[in-house]
């Protein structure tokens, strides 16, 4: 028995010396050097400069102007897969400010995507990102917002941010990214930047994490979110099998897509290179599919018809790409005002000849993710129009009495 | 695709007309077409003794909350539900919500919002503006709950709500 207590002791003595060695290196890291802010950026090679191989673009002939990034606010929505690691890219690049937007917690189901650590599992998204990004650069500037901007409780403050988000006082930001993984999120990010003007970039990830592509859109002057259905990249699987779970995901495809996002944005910002439009990517057969979308005009977004007037003296440059949603009319088919479209039967004879036009209109590898509306053919008809009988609160009295 | 009963009822559901969101000077119009509409939908239930929520919203028609439930096996299963007008409504529909059963079936994001089928977004906006809140219950909650109640019954996630129907 004795030497059974004298076991345990030994054992918990080597225990205690274990831990206070973890312990002792935790305390090192809180104690560990942040650096300095710094006020000009160098392009002095020094293992002190974290500026240095950026400023180095200058001397290389890429950046003429590198410093300038600095002067730059970027407006990031969706702090995911995509949104953080593009976050850190800019941020280790040096840019000005950054406006960081998520309603949701960091959780253990994200650790197979970059940038959060388990450790930070329950923290919000956008708290966890400013802690780790703030510790890599102290130079950039960061605002958080954790709220959904779909809901109009937070729409109305979220335009406010982005107007008043630049790195100039009362300035709007220079740049939105979507880095959401919803429709709705993307709609209304769509809607914010046509109604002040703002130039963004709307990025994705398909839900079977083989795919994703990233789109530059100048409101007006390319097309905006709602000028037609989704683009998506054909990943050369038919139909997503969604069994099981809402989507799948990979840290890879959404790393390849955050740089290609990080990317366009320098070029954009820095002016150099040429920007990407649409820039789509294929992981199962390694295809980048490029090309740019005109304004619709008809668009059934108003800010957007707003915009195309505005600019409709400055039309993008479209030399070089294979550019063309035709100006056709987008048919609204008198005969299907009311009619509702559930069927495909009559849909799908003409699936083949859609097929082929949308293959000369957007080129290879690239598809709408759905039925633009001067596709649709009527199916089937009805008169089944809703009738409204009295005031709302009738109306709510009498649907809450049922 | 979608399936027949489905198919069915989208039909008889009477379609909206006005296209104006929460944000826009036309909403008090279509928050009536919305209540009408839903008023029309859950009396077709009634009729047809197949009735399956009850919802209501606040005053401004922009949150909105209520029941649903499923019988399997003769068991009622029944969860609060809520979900709010996006935006960008009615261009993009309205994200539902069962928040008790969130983190417990895969086919649900974070929040406890419903996983769509692939079928549900390309649907909803071919038929912008004329599919309103009783459509998105119809083609979006009813097969959800017909699809995952029978699954977190059986695994005993989910307890009926009284043992006889
Ligand atoms: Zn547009």
């Amino acid at each position: 028995m004795t030497t059974q207590h004298e076991d345990d002791l030994v054992s918990l003595k080597n225990l205690v010396q274990e831990l206070k060695l973890k312990l002792s290196k935790y305390e090192n890291v809180e104690t560990h050097k942040q650096r300095s802010k710094i006020e000009e950026m160098s392009s002095e090679v020094t293992d002190d400069n974290p500026y240095s191989r950026l400023m180095a673009l200058k001397r290389m002939g890429i950046v003429e102007n590198y410093e300038r990034i600095k002067d730059y606010s970027v407006a990031i929505v969706g702090i995911g897969g995509v949104g953080s690691v593009t976050a850190e890219m800019l941020t280790r690049c040096g840019i000005g400010k950054l406006l960081l937007y998520d309603f949701d917690t960091v959780s253990m189901a994200n650790m197979n995507r970059l940038f959060f650590t388990p450790d930070q599992a329950g923290m919000s998204k956008v708290d966890a990102s400013y802690k780790t990004l703030t510790n890599i650069n102290p130079d950039v500037e960061f605002e958080c917002y954790q709220y959904n901007i779909t809901t109009m409780d937070h729409f109305d403050p979220f335009l406010q941010s982005l107007s008043n988000g630049g790195k100039a006082p009362k300035k709007p930001v220079d740049l939105v990214l979507s880095c959401v993984d919803n429709f709705e999120a993307r709609m209304s990010v769509n809607q914010a930047c046509n109604e002040l003007d703002i130039k963004w970039m709307e990025s994705g990830v398909s839900e079977d994490a083989v795919s994703g592509h990233i789109q530059f859109m100048i409101p007006g002057r390319t097309a905006c979110y709602q000028c037609a259905p989704p683009l998506i990249v054909a990943s050369g699987v038919k139909q997503i099998k969604r069994e099981g779970v809402c989507a799948a995901s990979l840290p890879t495809t959404m790393g390849i897509t955050a740089g290609l996002l990080a990317q366009n944005v320098l070029k954009y910002l820095l002016n150099f290179g040429s920007v990407g439009y649409y820039v789509g990517y294929s992981a199962l057969t390694d295809f980048f599919p490029t090309m740019v979308v005109k304004p619709n005009p008809h668009c059934s977004n108003r800010w957007c018809m707003v915009r195309q007037e505005q600019h409709k003296d400055n039309p993008l440059s479209l030399q070089n790409t294979n550019c063309n949603v035709d100006d056709e009319e987008p048919a609204s088919h008198a005969d299907n005002e009311w009619g509702i479209e559930v069927v495909s039967s009559v849909q799908e004879e003409d699936d083949e000849e859609i097929a082929r036009n949308r293959l000369q209109e957007l080129g290879e590898g690239i598809d709408y993710a759905f039925m633009r509306s001067d596709e649709l053919k009527p199916s089937i008809d009805t008169n089944n129009v809703v009738e409204v009988d009295g005031n709302i609160d009738e109306l709510m009295r009498q649907l809450n009495e049922m | 695709m979608i399936d027949n009963r489905t198919k069915e009822t989208l039909q008889k559901i009477p379609l909206l007309t006005e296209k104006a969101g929460p944000r826009d000077e036309g909403w008090e119009k279509r928050l009536k077409e919305e209540y009408a509409a839903l008023i029309k939908y859950v009396k077709l239930n009634k009729d047809t003794d197949s009735s399956w929520f009850s919802i209501q919203s606040n005053k401004q028609g922009t949150k909105w909350f209520g029941k649903c439930w499923y019988i399997h096996n003769l068991l009622k299963y029944e969860f609060g539900v809520e979900f709010d007008i996006p935006v960008t409504y009615p261009v993009t529909a309205p994200e539902i919500q069962i928040p008790e059963l969130d983190g417990k079936t895969p086919k649900m994001y974070k929040g406890g919002k419903i996983c769509q089928t692939v079928h549900f977004n390309p649907l909803w906006s071919r038929n912008v503006p004329h599919f309103g809140i009783a459509h998105s219950l119809a083609l979006g909650l009813a097969p959800w709950l017909a699809a995952e109640i029978p699954v977190l019954a059986e695994k005993g996630l989910v307890r009926a709500k009284e043992n006889d129907v």
